[in-house]
């Protein structure tokens, strides 16, 4: 296709029509190489600065003031408490709620009131739900800070995602599998349980994926709700417990410790770990629409 | 007992009804439960200060022995970033969102898309641990400043944190273009280009607007990497210094406020909150409007 412009281009076509063209497929040109140069220059940058600092004992100690290092496991566990726990509840919330919009309401007012309601969900910045978990989870409910109201704050935060993402499949399941189901004799539950569900497994796993994403990249929430501390602990300990997460760990390294090494170190990790929840969303999202044909 | 267990499966699917209708309920809960909470929490110190002082007040001295509590220079601040951050990032994510949509070839697609949903899943600090490492201190030798952590910084790094978001509605607006209008005009006789510009982004403006709308958003609601990139002390903004957002008066104080100051970070919230509302407010209407759903 651009073969054929350069050469219409230069086949008689008046010269500010050809100028038009050309400045417009520089200024998309540029703007393109700008981008992809910013992402290849934030992974290197990241990569070759971290990568004299990665070994084995950062990421497997805690840190020590008698010996004077830092290390990040603490930070690694609270992340993946903070994480499991927070989709463990977000899970059902989610589905269940794209299932009542998608299988059982009736009412289309309704079903405007909670799409409205979760879009604003979804546009609410990140530290008004920290300051909201502060007040409401850790004041209000009495959990102190800790990372069940970190937890309970990401669960508020990131059920947009899962809802928009299950009720995408719960669209692609055909009508007639429904239809055939309720013809055999099924009642609703019965027929979403055992034909609906099953069908877009692919669908919430994708959702699932897309919420942990977003929960290990999350630290504004996170400040006033989970808190600080690099304690080692147990997942009971420690999710009652204050604990710092990955990214409010290299916050807290960065800004107000000065100990850019572990900073970097911990960049590395959450861009690795950015990368693949993107590679398995994007893997899953292509699975199903094989399957789906 | 076949009509014991008639009754037993009706009981199952009336209590599953109920279940899973408050699920869905439950929404409109969360947001009212937040607008509540910040309204409860945010109105007595605005009330407390007066309206008029605490939205216009151009001073803001939370810890001094007079306190002051006027969030004008962060209202100014978030709204002249938030612009900056789009006159930067809107040229750069549309040019690029129309190559990607129209002109590049499969393959340059599937290398490329992967790079911009990375880029839009970095997480916030890690934007703002670069930010500091490398932006601040360029700034400060190339203007010769004192503190490169300035508006300008935190402009940056907003607009390279809103461009994945700005591209990927982009995208979808333009591809929800219907092909007949891109042949319509080829068959008139202007060539590719022309097509894109003059009619296919002229069809899919409410769809890019919705992509600047969203960037707003994003922009206007970022605390971490602007709390380490701006500088955070509360200036009139002015693009050489140092000044806090809406979003990073909340953050930095919270940890130490107290009474009325504690309270007025409260009200600040509320303040943030009413502009996403109204930002939430145009951006549905767009979308509505442009046909594109939201990702």
């Amino acid at each position: 296709m651009s073969d054929k412009t350069a050469t219409s281009l230069h086949s008689g076509i008046p010269l500010p029509r050809a100028m038009y063209a050309r400045t417009l497929k520089g200024c998309m040109l540029v703007c393109l190489s700008l981008t992809v140069a910013l992402v290849f220059f934030l992974i290197l940058y990241i990569l070759i600065r971290a990568l004299p600092h990665l070994s084995w004992e950062i990421v497997s100690t805690k840190p020590s003031y008698l010996k004077g290092t830092i290390g990040v496991l603490p930070d690694i566990l609270n992340t993946i408490y903070l994480v499991v726990t927070a989709l463990i509840i977000v899970l059902p919330l989610g589905v269940g709620a794209a299932i009542y919009l998608n299988e059982y309401a009736k009412s289309p007012k309704l079903v405007k009131g909670i799409e409205y309601a979760v879009e604003t969900l979804a546009g609410i910045p990140s530290i008004i739900y920290g300051l909201v978990g502060m007040l409401f989870f850790c004041q209000f409910l009495s959990l102190q800070t800790s990372l069940l109201a970190g937890a309970l704050t990401l669960v508020i935060m990131s059920i947009p995602v899962i809802i928009r993402t299950t009720q995408e499949s719960l669209k692609t399941v055909p009508q007639g599998y429904r239809e055939g189901a309720y013809g055999l004799g099924s009642a609703r539950w019965h027929m979403i349980r055992t034909v609906v569900l099953p069908c877009c497994i692919d669908g919430i796993v994708t959702g699932c994926i897309l919420a942990a994403g977003r929960m290990l990249g999350e630290s504004a929430a996170l400040l006033f709700t989970a808190g600080f501390a690099h304690a080692l602990h147990g997942y009971i300990d420690g999710i009652t417990s204050s604990g710092a997460t990955l990214t409010v760990a290299l916050y807290v390294y960065a800004k107000e410790q000065g100990e850019f090494e572990v900073a970097f170190v911990i960049a590395a990790i959450l861009l690795v770990l950015c990368f693949i929840t993107n590679y398995l969303a994007q893997a899953y999202g292509r699975h199903m629409k094989k399957v789906k044909g | 007992m076949n009509l014991l267990a008639k009754n037993h499966k009706d009981n199952v699917e009336t209590i599953a009804s109920t279940i899973f209708l408050i699920l869905g309920v439950i929404n409109i809960g969360f947001v009212l439960l937040i607008c509540v909470y910040l309204v409860i929490a945010g109105l007595p110190a605005i009330i407390k200060i007066g309206p008029i002082d605490f939205l216009f007040g151009a001073k803001w001295a939370s810890t001094a022995a007079e306190p002051q509590f006027g969030i004008l220079p962060f209202i100014l601040t978030s709204i002249y970033g938030t612009a900056g951050a789009i006159v930067i990032g809107l040229p750069l994510g549309f040019f690029t969102a129309v190559y990607l949509a129209k002109i590049a070839s499969k393959k340059v697609r599937y290398v490329i898309e992967p790079l911009i949903d990375l880029l839009a899943g970095i997480p916030s600090v890690v934007y703002g641990f670069i930010g500091m490492l490398v932006l601040v201190p360029s700034i400060r030798s190339l203007f010769s400043l004192p503190d490169g952590a300035s508006l300008f910084a935190a402009i940056i790094v907003l607009a390279v944190m809103i461009l994945p978001s700005i591209i990927k509605v982009s995208i979808t607006a333009l591809e929800a273009v219907p092909q007949e209008y891109e042949l319509g005009s080829l068959a008139l006789g202007a060539n590719e280009i022309e097509t894109y510009y003059r009619v296919v982004v002229p069809a899919a403006k409410s769809g890019i607007a919705a992509a600047v709308v969203l960037g707003v958003g994003r922009a206007i609601g970022e605390a971490m990497a602007v709390m380490m990139v701006a500088g955070n002390a509360a200036n009139m903004p002015s693009l050489f210094e140092s000044v806090r957002f809406l979003t990073t008066a909340v953050a930095s104080e919270m940890s130490y406020s107290s009474g009325l100051q504690r309270e007025a970070l409260f009200s600040i919230a509320l303040v943030l909150f009413v502009f996403i509302m109204m930002i939430n407010a145009t951006l549905n209407v767009l979308l509505k409007r442009g046909g594109v759903k939201r990702k």
